[in-house]
């Protein structure tokens, strides 16, 4: 672990645990929002450009708005009264506990662990672009099926118009 | 077609851009120090208290009823009563301001204070340079500096100011007739007082009607 | 000679590098191996952080003058010779002015929403190409990153409006975000025709692809059917997204006073300023990369022109037509402004795509002019029409109150 992943680690954990301990709920989502900033650095950080810039654009950009503004939309900014723990936080923390371990021994024991680092491979833009384009073309053609569908009923919601 | 209306705009501001330096006519502004373009009429900036006579402050009209204060929108005008009374234009007893203050960075010149007023002695002034390097005690305008003469009003606003006067006159010389009234109503009383004195009738007092 | 001076602020770069290098081996230190990058870094990014604030300073004035004149007024015309040392008086007046924060409003947030804004608008020209081998950082994904950088700028203004705890500015920012979200889809679109037919998203790639000539035109983008389409695609999203006039719904002075920097006095409201026209420079940049050739000269004859000048030229020219549209054309009303946006500009950014793949198929001869020309025409009338005929609504009736 170099010094630098370590300072993104960091990072992204304490962004995530202030978006669930935070009293407003617009502080939680901007914590949710740096949590985001924070993956895509990682994504930087492992000379993933083209993966990190779109987490930023799509994540930080886009979801963190959503986010944003559902929360405006559906109630105040007023903190809430009760306490932020739930009443069976003790059965959460043992599920919590239970499946985390089960994870952690399934990657620790698990074969890519064993495996050596592979060497560093330059990955460009053009050639994940041609992997899309060639082997992943169908998953990448259905994706935008389904994207496009949703944005010709957004545009269709968008234009109906009230008869009168 | 979509997008004719702009490049018609974009001409016509592509004319004005390259005519205003071309035609000095089209610049219609004027460079204001040096420059002034004479005010109208019925030009209005701030509010002032008339006085009359020579003393501004014993000659104030205003008698501190206090209408003008309640009906300030943005209630920028504050006023403390007199504890004592003094005779004012009509000869009457009245009234008048111990404190008259007009917050000028709160006021919006909308003159309603003014259209409230029933004595004639709050109007508006034409006097534009008001600013203060003192933003917290220059801004708040006391009675001292609120007064300014009757003259001073008919310099400025000439008709108005001939209407208010005439409406004093009507009203001074309506006092006067009352107070003449008054004085022969009076002697009538005593003379008709002197005259029932002997014939007391007491008037039983009317039962009052139960709701 | 023209060489030299095409390169004069590379060779500068390298001049000032070695020096040091020369400096530390005289002072017999042995530099660290992360000190030599740094240092180039900082030498790179110095200018952009010197030469951009100071032609926002130029700019405002310009502003101001353009638009009085417009108006048929004077404009600026106290401050120094012409008045074109007004930007130093107003600088001094932001900096002087006190600083206030309202009592309810989030500090954190409060402080750092501008802090995070002017950040992000001088982060973007990291990957602009200002002239030949003038870029700070040659990214692979220089477009990705102008646009994921950009969309950060978003969250900023949110906070800004969010945080002061008043009921403009929180108006102001949703108008401000639900613009540049809407605006967002047409901006990066209208790009995306030019990664298309170039096959790169570096910048500096896109702008080589444009430096070669066809007869009398360069191969500049804007002179094709889909190019000048996207162009004016680009242009019309770039001016929602700077939230200038005639889509200033989000500062709307007139209705909700300045919108979501309402609460920032100061040096604080000089940021929001700053960035507002970094923004501006720098989506001009990036118009002037994608579709008007980058710091190419227009005609060969012209190449003795240093390449950096024709990219300020050129910028010149874009911020002038800002300024142009500014002071012509009026506030879009909440509905126009989406309506604008969802039902012409996003259809026409689509068809505009398959316009440039028709170009890039056709292959060269009249038929692609053809064909891409009448699909990109045919679009924009169809389109154009329905939403924006004029409706024959009668002749309007003034009503006064007594
Ligand atoms: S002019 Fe209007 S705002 Fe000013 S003091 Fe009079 S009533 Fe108040
Ligand atoms: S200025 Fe007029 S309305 Fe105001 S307190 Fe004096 S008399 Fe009354």
């Amino acid at each position: 672990m170099t010094l630098p992943f370590a300072i993104i680690a960091v990072l992204i954990v304490a962004a995530a645990s202030a978006a669930m301990t935070l009293r407003n709920l617009v502080h939680s989502a901007l914590a949710v929002a740096v949590a985001f900033g924070g993956l895509a650095l990682a994504y930087l950080y492992l000379d993933a450009q083209f993966v990190g810039l779109a987490q930023i654009l799509v994540y930080v950009g886009a979801v963190a708005i959503l986010i944003v503004f559902a929360v405006l939309l559906t109630r105040g900014g007023e903190a809430p009264e009760k306490s932020i723990f739930s009443a069976t936080w003790f059965w959460g923390l043992l599920i919590t506990v239970a499946v985390f371990a089960t994870l952690a021994w399934c990657v620790m024991h698990s074969f890519a662990s064993k495996r050596e680092p592979a060497d560093k491979v330059e990955v460009t833009v053009k050639q994940i672009g041609d992997a899309l384009m060639t082997k992943f073309v169908l998953p990448l053609e259905v994706i935008g099926l389904l994207l496009t569908a949703a944005l010709i009923g957004a545009v269709i919601i968008a234009m109906r118009e009230e008869k009168k | 077609m979509l997008g004719k209306g702009i490049i018609k705009g974009m001409a016509e501001t592509a004319r004005n851009f390259l005519g205003s330096y071309v035609s000095a006519e089209r610049l219609t502004t004027v460079q204001y120090p040096e420059q002034r373009i004479p005010q109208i009429e019925k030009a209005r900036q701030f509010p002032f208290l008339v006085f009359d006579g020579d003393d501004p402050m014993k000659g104030l009209r205003c008698v501190a009823c206090q209408i003008c204060e309640k009906e300030c929108p943005p209630k920028c005008i504050y006023i403390v009563k007199s504890k004592d009374k003094r005779v004012d234009y009509k000869g009457q007893m009245q009234l008048y301001p111990a404190t008259f203050d007009i917050d000028l960075s709160v006021c919006m010149s909308c003159q309603i204070c003014v259209e409230v007023c029933p004595f004639e002695s709050i109007k508006m002034d034409t006097a534009y340079e008001l600013s203060t390097t003192d933003r917290f005690g220059g801004l708040m305008v006391n009675k001292h500096q609120l007064a300014k003469s009757n003259e001073h009003y008919r310099h400025i606003h000439p008709t108005d100011a001939a209407a208010s006067d005439a409406a004093l006159a009507v009203e001074v010389a309506k006092a006067q007739a009352k107070a003449k009234a008054d004085i022969e109503a009076k002697a009538k009383a005593a003379a008709e007082a002197k005259a029932k004195a002997a014939v007391i009738t007491p008037v039983a007092p009317k039962p009052v009607a139960a709701t | 000679m023209t060489e030299s001076l095409d390169q004069i602020f590379v060779t500068l770069k390298h001049w000032l590098l070695s020096g040091f290098e020369n400096l530390l081996k005289w002072l017999e230190v042995a530099p660290p191996d992360w000190l030599m990058p740094l240092v180039s870094m900082v030498l790179s990014l110095a200018p952009i952080l010197m030469v951009f604030p100071a032609l926002f300073a130029i700019t405002t004035v310009l502003e101001r003058k353009g638009l009085g004149r417009i108006q048929n007024r004077y404009g600026p015309n106290r401050v120094g010779p012409f008045g074109f040392l007004q930007f130093a008086a107003d600088g001094i007046k932001a900096i002087i002015k006190e600083d206030l924060v309202p009592r309810a409003a989030d500090k954190i947030f409060h402080f750092i929403a501008p802090v995070i804004l002017v950040i992000t608008a001088f982060t973007v020209y990291a990957v602009l190409p200002f002239g030949r081998n003038m870029v700070a950082v040659d990214l692979d994904a220089g477009l990705l990153f102008f646009f994921a950088v950009g969309a950060a700028s978003e969250l900023a203004v949110f906070m800004a409006g969010w945080s002061s705890r008043n009921k403009y500015a929180l108006l102001g920012a949703m108008r401000a975000v639900a613009q540049m979200v809407s605006y967002e889809i047409p901006l990066i679109l209208s790009s995306v025709a030019v990664v298309m037919i170039t096959g790169t998203l570096s910048l500096t790639k896109i702008v080589e692809a444009q430096s070669t000539h066809a007869g009398l035109l360069p191969d500049w983008f804007v002179f094709t059917p889909w190019g000048f389409m996207g162009f004016a695609l680009f242009m019309i999203a770039a001016n929602a997204e700077l939230n200038r006039s005639p889509f200033d719904l989000p500062e709307g002075e007139s209705e909700i006073i300045a919108g979501y920097f309402i609460e920032y006095s100061g040096f604080k409201f000089a940021l929001f300023f700053l960035s507002e026209y970094l923004s501006m420079f720098a989506l001009s940049g990036l118009g002037i990369t994608l579709f008007l050739g980058g710091w190419n000269a227009p005609f060969a004859v012209l190449d003795f022109i240093p390449s950096w000048a024709w990219f300020f030229a050129k910028l010149l020219a874009l911020i002038f037509l800002f300024i142009w549209t500014r002071g012509t054309l009026p506030r879009l009303r909440q509905d126009q402004l989406m309506n604008l946006a969802w039902k012409f500009m996003i259809p026409m950014v689509l068809v505009n795509l398959v316009a440039a793949a028709l170009w890039h198929f056709t292959g060269p001869g009249w038929m692609r002019w053809l064909s891409s020309g009448a699909l990109v025409v045919g679009a924009y009338m169809l389109l154009g029409k329905p939403q924006f005929e004029s409706k024959d609504i009668g002749k309007r009736t003034y009503r006064f109150a007594d």
